[in-house]
């Protein structure tokens, strides 16, 4: 089982990013940490961008490779990594869709916040399993911040 | 000419955790194509299976995107650097009706009477009064009101979709009683649709139904499907069920898919915008008469029920937005054994109507496309008698055998007095019993299996064998009417 640790203020701020762009999707960055030994993910912080679809801004979410190029150097300055990515889905539950699978791959979380009517009803985190077959819910867990 | 490629991190699991991975080529595609050499596992995680780099893969040399570049046919001198980019995208489930009403305030109120008609689903907070308005807002279109057509309009007009088609043509039988719960002895012999239309209305008078009294088919099922958010299949045949899942598949509609056969049921949701269709599962359709229709298998009249009422809890899920819709997955029911299975389903990227390249873009001859039935078995005009010749003949105390090819069950419900009883699939083996000099007149349900008898006796050598045209059903049209129709 892999696990997702995140602070409850990160989290929170991943939820707030979510609620304020509905009805539209919101999209981030999870910087931090993948242990393999342990299966676990620790976020250290978020880093919210915003949506760059022109179109279909309610389901589709679009992060260039521009902007994930200088999240990847911005995570590498900290001596992290992108660790994986959340977004929202706007009236739909918080499971990942087609379209998210064909987008996506093993080795990171995806973070998916489901908003309902402009309120936060659910948020649950996925991996990708390795023959791209399905998405694995893992444990999210919350700590408070270490500073 | 040898260039370093630099691995993403999640991918390093598939590099032996190398973060970068020297290889050679003198193009960026025949160095992409050296990496997936040397580590294969990272093949379907680059490209689809129709070998195109994935959509949301960006390659940079030196920074530079190859796309602004010569694309994969862009050229590298030794000591360049490789990077693989990905763009994140992502997002919800399609676009329908009750999903671009985003503002609930666009949806349409409920009153008084009507919050006193759902209120054990108002008081749920996963339906509540928002996920009851996108229930008044939405579109359902149920294929047949039959078996799986009944649980499906009542329990979807009973949970206030407000606008519910419904498409048959049929005329209510008897022998659709034991299933089809929309229907009471006074509609014996009403078309169906006008049946099922005043059932539901005397049910909920809130919301609107509309009949379809049309044979769908390839000429209006797009039209008649544009309207609606969602479609249900409660279809009994193969034509029909190619035809709503293409038509689905077309207008980028969630098909919600159920079929019976005797204790056995199916369920699952096609929606090719989103996952797998009905051809992801069965490309091509069974040969003509392989798979029985309910009316000469039987069905375990409960089963519809059950069926039906999955799918109707799935079209509600759809709508409501609520829980693990049935996308991706089939389940399996089967009532003897009271046993659940779930498969797991995979698009096809090769499907010929929902995948990237489809090479069907149209509606086509469903009858065709699942073959015609298969030939009616006949025998010569000679070789045949008619029920009250038989009569006739038996009256007259002339030697002869009446030989039942039907199943015992049916030789239970009834039969021809002093007639001998040898299913069809065991008169090969049985042959012995009968006496090739002797008159043999076979019988059947309709006459179909007992021309195929006579014409297997008559190559055996039984030259005295006779059909009875029409079966026990013209004998007892015809002849006896105790004898009871099936």
């Amino acid at each position: 089982m892999f696990t997702l640790e995140i602070t409850a203020g990160d989290l929170q701020a991943v939820r707030e990013h979510a609620a304020a762009s509905y009805p539209e999707e919101c999209c981030g960055f999870l910087i931090g940490r993948f242990n393999a030994a342990t299966a676990l993910t620790a976020v250290v912080r978020v880093l919210p961008v915003s949506n760059e679809r022109q179109e279909s801004r309610h389901n589709r979410y679009l992060i260039s490779p521009e902007t994930v190029l200088a999240a990847n150097k911005e995570a590498r300055a900290l001596g992290l990594d992108v660790a994986g990515y959340y977004h929202s889905h706007p009236d739909h539950p918080a499971r990942p869709s087609e379209f998210d699978r064909d987008h996506a791959w093993p080795g990171l979380s995806y973070v998916i916040v489901s908003v309902a009517g402009g309120r936060v009803a659910d948020t649950r985190s996925w991996r990708l399993s390795d023959d791209r077959e399905r998405f694995e819910e893992e444990e999210m867990f919350q700590k408070e911040a270490a500073s | 000419m040898s260039v370093t490629i630099q691995i993403p991190t999640p991918l390093r699991r598939f590099t032996g955790d190398h973060g970068e991975v020297a290889v050679d080529g003198a193009t960026v595609g025949e160095a992409m194509q050296d990496l997936t050499r040397r580590h294969p596992a990272l093949q379907r995680h680059l490209y689809a299976d129709d070998g195109a780099l994935r959509s949301f893969v960006n390659l940079f040399l030196n920074d530079e995107d190859v796309r602004h570049l010569q694309k994969e046919g862009t050229p590298i001198a030794a000591g360049d650097t490789l990077s693989i980019i990905p763009s994140i995208a992502g997002g919800a489930p399609g676009v329908t009706a009750w999903e671009t009403a985003r503002e609930v305030d666009s949806l349409p109120q409920l009153s008084p009477a009507e919050i006193r008609h759902y209120s054990r689903h108002l008081i749920m907070p996963e339906v509540g009064t928002a996920g009851q308005r996108k229930l008044k807002a939405a579109k359902v279109l149920t294929i047949g009101a039959g078996g799986l057509g009944s649980p499906l309009g009542l329990y979807l007009a009973a949970a206030g979709v407000g606008t519910l088609g419904m498409v048959d043509f049929d005329v209510v039988d008897e022998s659709n009683l034991h299933r089809q719960v929309l229907f009471g002895r006074s509609s014996v012999g009403r078309p169906k649709i006008q049946a099922a239309t005043d059932r539901l209305r005397d049910l909920n008078p809130h919301i609107k139904i509309v009949p379809h009294e049309v044979r769908l088919d390839s000429s209006n099922a797009l039209e008649l499907f544009r309207d609606y958010d969602v479609v249900v299949d409660g279809t009994d045949n193969f034509p029909t069920r190619y035809l709503v899942n293409d038509a689905c598949v077309l207008l980028g509609k969630p098909n919600v898919y159920g079929s019976i056969f005797r204790f056995e049921g199916q369920v699952s949701i096609f929606w090719g915008a989103q996952g797998p269709c009905y051809r992801c599962l069965f490309p091509e359709p069974p040969p003509p008469g392989l798979v029985p229709s309910c009316a000469e298998g039987g069905v375990l009249g409960v089963l519809p029920g059950i069926i039906g009422s999955l799918q109707a809890n799935e079209v509600i899920k759809l709508i409501v937005g609520a829980g693990d819709p049935l996308i991706g997955r089939l389940v399996l029911f089967d009532a003897l054994k009271m046993k659940f299975r779930e498969l797991k389903l995979r698009k096809d990227p090769s499907c010929p109507v929902c995948s990237d390249h489809p090479t069907q873009t149209g509606l086509i001859d469903y009858e065709q496309f699942c073959g015609i039935e298969p030939h009616a078995e006949t025998v010569e005009a000679a070789f045949e008698i008619s029920a009250p010749q038989l009569k006739a003949w038996l009256d007259e105390g002339r030697p002869l055998t009446v030989l039942d090819v039907r199943n015992p069950q049916e030789w239970d419900i009834c039969r021809i007095e002093g007639s001998t009883l040898i299913p069809l699939p065991e008169l090969q083996d049985r042959l012995g019993e009968l006496d090739p000099a002797s008159t043999i007149v076979s019988l059947c349900h309709s006459g179909m299996r007992s021309a195929r008898a006579v014409n297997f006796l008559r190559q055996m050598g039984y030259s005295r064998a006779i059909n009875l045209a029409g079966g026990i059903e013209a004998w007892s049209v015809q002849v006896d009417p105790s004898v009871p129709r099936y």
